[in-house]
């Protein structure tokens, strides 16, 4: 049985910046990582790996240089990393991402049958949470969100149970195979690799699938498959702060100054 | 008095045989070790082993040493001495009295004196062990050392009377006595007794000092007295490196990382663990085992010899030790929490008699750890990431690096027109308190009108702390990356104002084929304040100023005094200092990657060091380094001392040049 995690390489969001003049990301020279979420999606992948045996494969859409984000993956210690790549996959949203990730996970499960996807719950750039979801729902995989602990699997009646992190509350879920599951980071701890494996990554063959393999309508996918697009990026306007009175040497008149100040701006609850 | 000698033949042949074996047998441990160079510059080897072994230089460091000093120049003679007893047992007729008149007494004298002296020392051991054991002699595991250290002080003092009485029985039957004056007091006292009563006593000392040497030199192999015999050629084989400069490893398939398995050390580092004497010194000074922390380096030594003991057979059968080194810390076995206790601050190191190096041990014990096991405290995943991706602790973006200079315009490098690069260093450029060091360097620098200059946000963090933590393949990344930059950039000379920068770029980076000149902005300053560039008026706002020396720049790198200078320099008057200063001097706990991780056994490090030093009531604390700055400065807020601040030298100088007006 196999047990996917899909991972996104993203631009490390601590560094980039918007150009003010065009409102777009300024990627020169930023590096590449994993997104923050999907470390733990692959993390779960390779325990269950570990505790059960299940073969573990990583996939990525994106550009040729996802590579190294696969290499990362294999030095951990995925059976199998596969790179969705091609130019028509090119310019596309969540729609059109989930429709090329879910055809290679039916391509798979040609072969071998397929358990569990786990997807971050999120990616740092986009931050829409949309691919998962979209993908169990072309696949028709039960889709369990937000999950921050797996509480049981069992490989011969095939279900699963998981807990699901929500505001203020934990809610236990049950669910037959195959499931889409996306994580959070309380999941786990993803792992450090080993320096054996990181060499053994180095001679890895990254599978390379693009739409010859795929053989997904040209229209459909990529840009012209994407019915949204980001038309501009802003960084919000905030109002520049104030200050108000003189709190070294009158601090009880300014914070009363502070108080009622709140209250005119409704932020203090009376 | 004749000797039998029918009798010792044989049982010389036996104890000789045994030795040899004995001796034998241990080294054939030490050859299971790997390959390591040892034998280069032998010049420099005999000046040290003539120091160190011969002149007894680190066992005089501390008062005591004094008897050993004593001891072990008694044993040089009386070496000699028992060469020609042996002899004279073998060979009838065979003794020194054959040598010319002068000779033969001058030998006498100097062999009755001091044996004399060795019985003096070896009651001064017994009464200082028994009565006076110093405080890091006093805990269970020396105690159960304690009988073997006794049973050989007896069998030495037995020598000596053995040979007293022996050469007193003589004398009162008639040999010439006017050489031995302390043989001829014994003499005085077996005077009276019949000649066959003499010749029986003369026998019977004989046969005693025989056997008991024999003995003697059998228990060498086998205890803690093995030093006798490897201490000298562990002082030869001493490195010539700075032992902090741990070695580079070759990635490459199939390859293994770091020690787990003892047969993965060098034959050097096995050497030194039958060298051990364990005399406690390394321990006395440790910070780790100070503060309550499972790290002994005296228990790490004496673990390795005692697991290469235990897998001795299957070692030599297969080259495969059949117990792993880190485990449950039972006798030869080290556990994970005594590794990553150490700071690497090299207090062992520089107070071993015998030179052994057990810090780098610990450092290849961590190696296989983080590099074949990814196994290490949670805290260091951050660090390890963050540094991989960011190049710095903190994981804060590179571009960040040069916002402490927008205030002074471009400072960028430009090879031939600055003459230093400033290498800023992660705390220096992104640490706010250390920030302000930087800032009080630049100005220092340029009030001095030195040009300098720095790489902004393409410098890259120098890889100190995963190396010291083990993670030496992203060091060795790290490392490749700064020195083809340094090259690339025409970088002749470069500063620091980060002692672990300083000695990474320094020593370490040589490994990587960099020999530009580097300074500790401690050297430089002090330079600058010889050369009349940068002078001073007494900043007096400052009080009674204590320096703490930073383990780095002063243990591992010889720089005691640029400091004190420049503190002199800046305050017109030489510092206070800690009880425990120079190569004494107690870590601030921060060293070896300890700075990135959580502090959770025993007492805290800089807690201690903090207490020792509001001992001196001082108004300011001096430090050279980042992390002894973000130490005290916590440790003063957890102990209450808001009154006492702390100062880089760079800002006291600084400080001292605005007092100037």
């Amino acid at each position: 049985m196999l047990v996917i995690s899909c991972i996104k390489q993203v631009p490390d969001t601590t560094q980039v910046k918007i150009d003010p003049v065009t409102n777009t990301l300024v990627r020169e020279g930023i590096p590449f990582i994993i997104n923050p979420y999907d470390t733990h999606a692959l993390e779960e992948s390779l325990n269950l790996k570990d505790r059960f045996g299940l073969r573990a494969v990583a996939l990525s859409m994106g550009p040729p240089n996802t590579e190294a984000t696969l290499r990362k993956a294999a030095a951990l210690g995925v059976d199998e990393a596969i790179l969705l790549s091609d130019r028509a996959f090119g310019g596309a949203d969540t729609l059109s991402t989930s429709k090329v990730i879910s055809a290679a996970i039916e391509r798979l499960n040609d072969q071998e049958e397929v358990g569990i996807v786990f997807c971050g719950k999120q990616t740092i750039d986009g931050d829409t949470a949309q691919v998962g979801p979209g993908i169990a729902t072309r696949l028709g995989y039960t889709q369990l969100t937000l999950v921050d602990r797996i509480e049981s699997l069992d490989l011969v009646k095939k279900r699963i149970r998981v807990r699901r992190k929500l505001e203020g509350r934990h809610e236990i879920v049950e669910a037959p195979l195959p499931v889409m599951i996306t994580v959070v980071r309380e999941l786990n701890r993803p792992r450090y690799p080993t320096v054996p494996m990181r060499l053994m990554a180095l001679e890895t063959e990254i599978k390379v699938w693009d739409n010859s393999v795929l053989k997904l309508d040209a229209n459909t996918v990529g840009l012209k498959g994407s019915p949204t697009w980001v038309s501009k990026i802003f960084s919000p306007e905030r109002d520049k702060g104030e200050i108000i009175g003189d709190g070294i040497n009158d601090p009880v008149g300014t914070a009363n100054l502070l108080i009622d100040k709140m209250l005119d701006k409704d932020l203090l609850a009376v | 008095m004749t000797i039998n000698h029918t009798l010792f033949i044989p049982l010389f042949i036996l104890a000789g045989l045994t030795f040899v074996y004995s001796c034998y047998q241990r080294l054939q441990l030490v050859a299971v070790g790997s390959g390591e160079e040892r034998f280069d510059n032998p010049a420099a080897r005999l000046a040290g082993t003539f120091a160190y072994a011969f002149g007894q230089k680190r066992v005089l460091a501390r008062p005591y040493g004094v008897n050993h000093f004593f001891l072990f120049w008694a044993f040089m003679f009386l070496l000699v001495a028992n060469v020609a007893f042996l002899l004279e047992g073998l060979f009838p007729g065979v003794s020194l009295s054959a040598l010319p008149a002068p000779l033969y007494h001058a030998l006498e004298l100097i062999f009755d004196l001091v044996s004399l002296v060795a019985l003096a020392s070896v009651a001064v051991a017994f009464v200082r062990r028994l009565f006076f054991p110093p405080a890091y002699l006093e805990n269970d595991y020396t105690k159960a050392r304690s009988g073997e250290a006794l049973l050989i002080l007896a069998m030495i003092a037995v020598l000596m009377l053995a040979f007293f009485i022996l050469n007193g029985a003589r004398i009162a039957l008639g040999a010439e006595g006017s050489w031995q004056p302390i043989s001829a007091i014994f003499a005085g006292l077996l005077a009276g007794n019949a000649p066959a009563t003499l010749g029986s006593v003369a026998s019977g000392a004989w046969w005693v000092h025989a056997v008991m040497l024999l003995v003697f030199l059998n228990l060498l192999p086998r205890s803690k007295h093995m030093h006798i015999l490897t201490a000298i050629p562990n002082c030869y084989f001493r490195s010539l490196e700075k032992p902090n400069v741990q070695p580079r490893e070759t990635f490459e398939k199939g390859a293994r990382y770091g020690v787990n398995q003892v047969e993965q050390f060098t034959w050097k580092d096995l050497f030194d663990s039958l060298t051990c004497t364990e005399c406690g010194r390394c321990q006395d000074l440790c910070p780790a085992h100070n503060t309550g922390k499972p790290l002994n380096p005296r228990r790490i030594v004496h673990d390795i010899k005692q697991n290469l003991l235990d897998n001795g057979e299957a070692l030599k059968a297969s080259h495969h030790g059949a117990t792993p080194l880190i485990g449950n810390g039972g006798e030869g076995s080290i556990t994970e929490e005594a590794l990553w206790s150490c700071t690497t601050c090299g207090a062992c190191l520089s107070v071993c008699p015998v030179l052994i190096e057990h810090m780098p041990k610990i450092v290849k014990m961590r190696r296989y750890l983080v590099e074949e096991k990814a196994k290490f405290p949670e805290e260091l995943l951050n660090l390890f990431e963050n540094m991989e991706q960011r190049s710095n602790p903190w994981g804060i973006a590179p571009s960040e690096r040069s916002k402490w200079s927008t205030q002074l315009g471009d400072r960028s490098f430009k090879a031939g027109e600055t003459e230093y690069l400033f290498f800023v260093g992660c705390a220096g450029a992104f640490d706010s308190r250390n920030k302000h060091v930087t800032v009080a360097l630049a100005t220092l620098l340029d009030k001095a009108g030195v040009t300098w200059g720095i790489l902004g946000k393409d410098e890259k963090c120098c890889g100190d702390s995963v190396r010291r933590l083990g993670n030496e393949f992203v060091f060795d990344t790290m490392a490749r990356e700064n020195v083809a930059m340094f090259k690339e950039r025409g970088v002749t000379k470069i500063v620091t104002q980060c002692p672990h920068c300083f000695s990474t770029l320094k020593n370490d980076y040589r490994q990587y084929g960099l020999e530009v000149e580097v300074l500790h902005h401690s050297q430089l300053i002090a330079q600058l304040v010889r050369d009349g560039k940068l002078k001073a008026t007494k900043a007096t706002q400052l009080g009674k100023v204590v320096f703490h020396d930073s383990c780095y720049l002063g243990r591992h790198n010889d720089t005691f005094d640029a400091p004190r200078q420049v503190i002199t320099a800046a305050t017109g008057k030489a510092p206070g200092e800690f009880g425990r200063n120079r190569e004494s001097a107690f870590c601030c706990g921060a060293g070896g990657g300890r700075m990135w991780m959580e502090e959770q056994t025993g007492t805290r490090i800089n807690l201690e060091r903090v207490k020792e030093a509001l001992q001196q009531k001082p108004d300011t604390l001096c430090v050279s380094c980042p992390y002894c700055m973000t130490m005290l400065e916590d440790g003063l807020k957890d102990e209450g001392a808001d009154g006492v601040r702390v100062r880089d030298i760079a800002e006291l100088m600084a400080e001292s040049l605005r007092a100037d007006g």
